[in-house]
């Protein structure tokens, strides 16, 4: 369609200040990109070394210091510098201005500043953790935290403090981009899932992250000045620690899957040839998860000591928050029927998420029901919970769309064989890892414990063992990636056959995304017996 | 390595009523799980691009099964909220007349104070088929009393006492951990709860040896800290007589109403100016950072045994 030497976003200006000092939301994207690999595998190998650790009862690698440090690093790395910035600020922002027809995001010097401000905090965190650690658990609570707690708190709190900006900046950035930013014709229930789950989550990141703020503030100002706030020494109360904690924390989980549902939300229709099941529902169900995510922070606390009164609302209003979900996921599963389903590798990420994010689901009924979260809180059944949802989930939400964005963003095709190849050994490596902890769980297996009695060890070993089938999972794309970036074939406008904007220029993008703006003529995701009707007319 | 373990032990009724609600889950979401596995992979198969499967025009109307699919998983949802927060409360009405211990956990080890005044450090000795409450307190960050075999757990949050129950019906020794993370030895900071024919519990309490009861070393502290100066018959400052005190009604002087129960004994003992009783001058000096939770609990016992009569209080 367009001559292949025709400039794109990657060539137009050169050198690195072209790169460090760019607005380009594309260019950005990829900064970002850059830093969440980086934090991705230190976060993993803080990972790696835990399953080493736990693969025998008795301590082997080191202290039970060295072991609270490890896995205080990965919670914090891989919430704060990998999940929560994950998707939107790398596809995000790569994408949801193209989908919308925009040239840019609203802000684009806000958008950079985003990108130094989480480098900064990544960094200050980072010192922190290498200086001589932090051994509270990623959750900080108090009173350990203040009076108790060895290492670099103060360094990683500031840390976490200052990447909170970098979110609340780039949720700005979004809300505002798809309020002003739309092309003519592209109407509120034209936008694909993706941008309607992306603003969801900047709902989240807006209005969440200053409570976060806020609390790390209290904490230091305890820590560093004993202003008495959380901790009972000093006449505070431990439990409004933990209140305000997850009252930013639960909604962070959906700063984390919001994104990923909005990419499988683009993947099943394009691979299906079919319009999205139920686009109203799914939509609106991302809106609700936003908004009763704030409401269930509390069961969090179910054996914390707060009231029986607030436990018990607590557990219904976690049931409440699962009913959007599960709309997705039949969705979903409903928009396969008829189709014209191609296996690519994206598809199958797609597949690897709907599964594990239903088996995670589902467990968070488990946990939601009063009586079985007392046991099971503060196990593995809880840790393989989470991982099903954020591992599971979020991550296979991330590789999902990396492959199927990949050839817009590098103008490169990947070898197909190989990416299904990891897409098919982490989903089954993810299985073996993590599906043996809700057995521990259940048997009463407590976590953070770096030695444990030994009739647990079979099934801590299988997880180990699932860890190191994940692990080569995880690195290949890294690989035959980077491999498409300097060999790969030339990608075309539209390789998947999809229907969104982003499709309707060339890969890569040139600079100004569309050299002229584009009219929307319809909604995303329309297909005549398996051919794309391009959502946009000069496409 | 140590065998194949699927399921835990399970030593008293709740627990099995615990198990009948994670079985009752475990068919929900095992069906769940399957009906949405087994469409995924059908459809996939079926619609797979190059079949010659038949398909009609896509529908618009999808409300039907958007409705129908809602309201199943809200019945159900709301079902499992019901039954597994009836199994929950049940948790915060303990019997009356259950023996007491109180549980002190510091890092890394749990305290545990009998009412005959028998020790134990990361054991628990209790008779089979009796009531126990245990009502605990921690010395410095909080900590997490678990026994996975009577599937309860509660936080123990220092500066307040938190309680719970359990009546276990199976002799045998089971795990005791910390759950909640508490530092360096939190993998540590357990043991061993052991639960015994009655007789044999009486065998082993006598066998502790003949120390005073935890009321009488109360009564003795009662004194030496200087309490009884002020609160027995003749003390020099106006202050509320104890006797019978434990568990009734107490007015305060700010109008509200509160029961004296361990959590009130406890918390006028640090901070006496927080809820003084009607009538009643502020006076009394706090004694926070002075007395540890060991002989805290000893005083509560000591004022519990001059109750009316010994009652499970409520949280």
């Amino acid at each position: 369609m367009h001559a292949p030497h025709r400039e794109s976003y990657l060539s137009a200006t050169v050198g690195i200040r072209s790169w460090l000092l760019t607005t380009d939301h594309k260019r950005i994207a990829l900064l970002y990109f850059a830093g969440i690999t980086f934090f991705f595998f230190i976060g993993g190998m803080a990972a790696t070394l835990i399953r080493l650790e736990l693969i025998t009862p008795q301590p082997d690698l080191g202290s039970p210091d060295f072991y609270n440090r490890l896995f205080t690093m990965h919670g914090i790395i891989m919430v704060w510098f990998f999940l929560i910035p994950s998707i939107p600020t790398t596809m995000g922002n790569f994408i949801l201005p193209m989908m919308i027809g925009a040239r840019d995001l609203a802000f684009p010097r806000l958008n950079l500043t985003s990108w130094y401000l989480y480098m900064a905090g990544g960094i200050i965190t980072i010192a922190a953790l290498l200086l001589g650690g932090v051994d509270t658990g990623w959750t900080f609570y108090e009173p350990y935290s203040t009076f108790y707690a060895t290492g670099y708190i103060i360094l990683a709190v500031f840390g976490i403090f200052v990447s909170g900006f970098s979110s609340i900046l780039t949720g700005i950035n979004f809300i505002v981009t798809v309020h002003k930013l739309r092309a003519p014709g592209m109407t509120w229930y034209r936008l694909p899932v993706f941008v309607w789950s992306t603003y969801a989550t900047s709902l989240i990141l807006v209005l969440a992250t200053p409570v976060l703020a806020m609390t790390l503030l209290m904490l230091l100002a305890e820590r560093v000045f004993h202003v008495g706030i959380f901790s009972p020494q000093l006449g505070g109360d431990p439990l409004l620690f933990q209140h305000m904690f997850w009252f930013y924390s639960h909604p962070a989980v959906y700063i984390m899957i919001l994104p990923s549902m909005g990419v499988i939300s683009e993947i099943v229709p394009c691979f299906a040839r079919k319009p999205l099941f139920g686009y109203e529902f799914v939509v609106w169900c991302s809106i609700a998860i936003a908004a009763i995510g704030f409401l269930v922070w509390g069961h969090h606390m179910f054996v914390a000591g707060q009231s029986l009164y607030a436990s018990l609302a607590f557990s219904f209003l976690s049931y409440l928050v699962a009913v959007p979900s599960a709309i997705k996921v039949f969705n979903w599963t409903a928009t396969l029927h008829e189709g014209w389903i191609r296996f690519d590798a994206p598809m199958l990420y797609a597949f690897g998420f709907i599964g594990l994010f239903t088996i995670g689901g589902l467990t968070g009924l488990f946990l939601a029901a009063l009586a079985v979260d007392v046991h099971v809180t503060d196990t593995y059944f809880v840790v393989a919970h989470f991982h099903y949802i954020m591992v599971g989930g979020a991550v296979m939400g991330y590789f999902a769309g990396l492959h199927y964005w990949w050839p817009k963003i590098t103008g490169r095709l990947y070898p197909d064989y190989w990416a299904r190849f990891a897409a098919i050994l982490a989903f089954f490596g993810f299985n073996l890892t993590f599906f043996p902890q809700f057995i521990l769980g259940y048997l009463g297996m407590p976590r953070r414990y770096q030695s444990y009695p030994p009739e647990f060890q079979i099934w801590h070993v299988l997880s180990s063992a699932g860890a190191s089938i994940l692990a080569v999972g995880y690195a290949l794309p890294l690989f035959y990636l980077l491999w498409s970036i300097l060999r790969g074939p030339r990608a075309s406008a539209n390789p998947w056959g999809a229907t969104g904007l982003e499709w309707s220029t060339r890969s890569p993008p040139p600079p100004e995304n569309f050299e002229k703006t584009p009219t929307v003529i319809r909604p995303p995701y329309q297909y005549v017996r398996g051919e794309p009707c391009m959502q946009a007319e000069n496409g | 390595m140590h065998g194949f373990p699927i399921w835990p032990d399970t030593a008293s009724a709740y627990a099995s009523q615990v198990n009948f609600l994670f079985g009752s889950l475990l068919v929900i979401g095992g069906l769940t799980a399957g009906l949405v596995f087994f469409l995924l992979l059908f459809f996939a198969n079926k619609y797979r691009h190059g079949s010659n499967a038949h398909r009609h025009e896509p529908t618009k109307k999808t409300w039907r099964w958007e409705v129908g699919w809602t309201t199943a998983s809200l019945l159900i949802f709301v079902g499992l909220a019901v039954w597994g927060g009836n199994l929950y409360v049940h948790l915060y009405n303990p019997p009356p007349n259950a023996l007491q211990i109180f549980i002190v956990g510091k890092q890394w080890m749990w305290k545990a104070q009998h009412p005959g005044g028998q020790r134990e450090i990361n054991e628990l000795h209790v008779p089979a088929g009796q009531d126990i409450r245990l009502v605990m307190a921690s010395q410095d960050v909080i900590h997490s009393f678990f026994i996975p075999a009577l599937r309860i757990k509660q936080d123990v949050v220092p500066g307040r006492y938190e309680t719970m129950w359990f009546r276990a019906d199976k002799v045998g020794r089971y795990h005791l951990f910390c759950a909640e993370y508490c530092g360096t030895d939190h993998a540590h900071m357990g043991g061993w709860l052991t639960v015994m024919d009655p007789r044999d519990f009486g065998n082993w309490l006598r066998a502790q040896g003949g120390q005073k009861t935890l009321a009488a070393q109360g009564e003795q502290l009662f004194h030496s800290y200087g309490c009884s100066g002020c609160h027995e018959p003749g003390g020099t400052v106006r202050a509320p007589k104890l006797d019978g005190v434990f568990g009734s009604p107490v007015p305060l002087s700010d109008g509200r109403v509160v029961t004296a129960d361990e959590r009130y004994v406890r918390d006028s003992i640090l901070d006496p100016k927080a809820e003084v009783a009607a009538g009643y001058a502020p006076v009394m000096p706090t004694f926070a950072g002075q007395i540890g939770e060991d002989d805290l609990a000893k005083l509560v016992a000591y004022i519990e045994s001059i109750g009316p009569q010994r009652r499970a209080g409520s949280r």
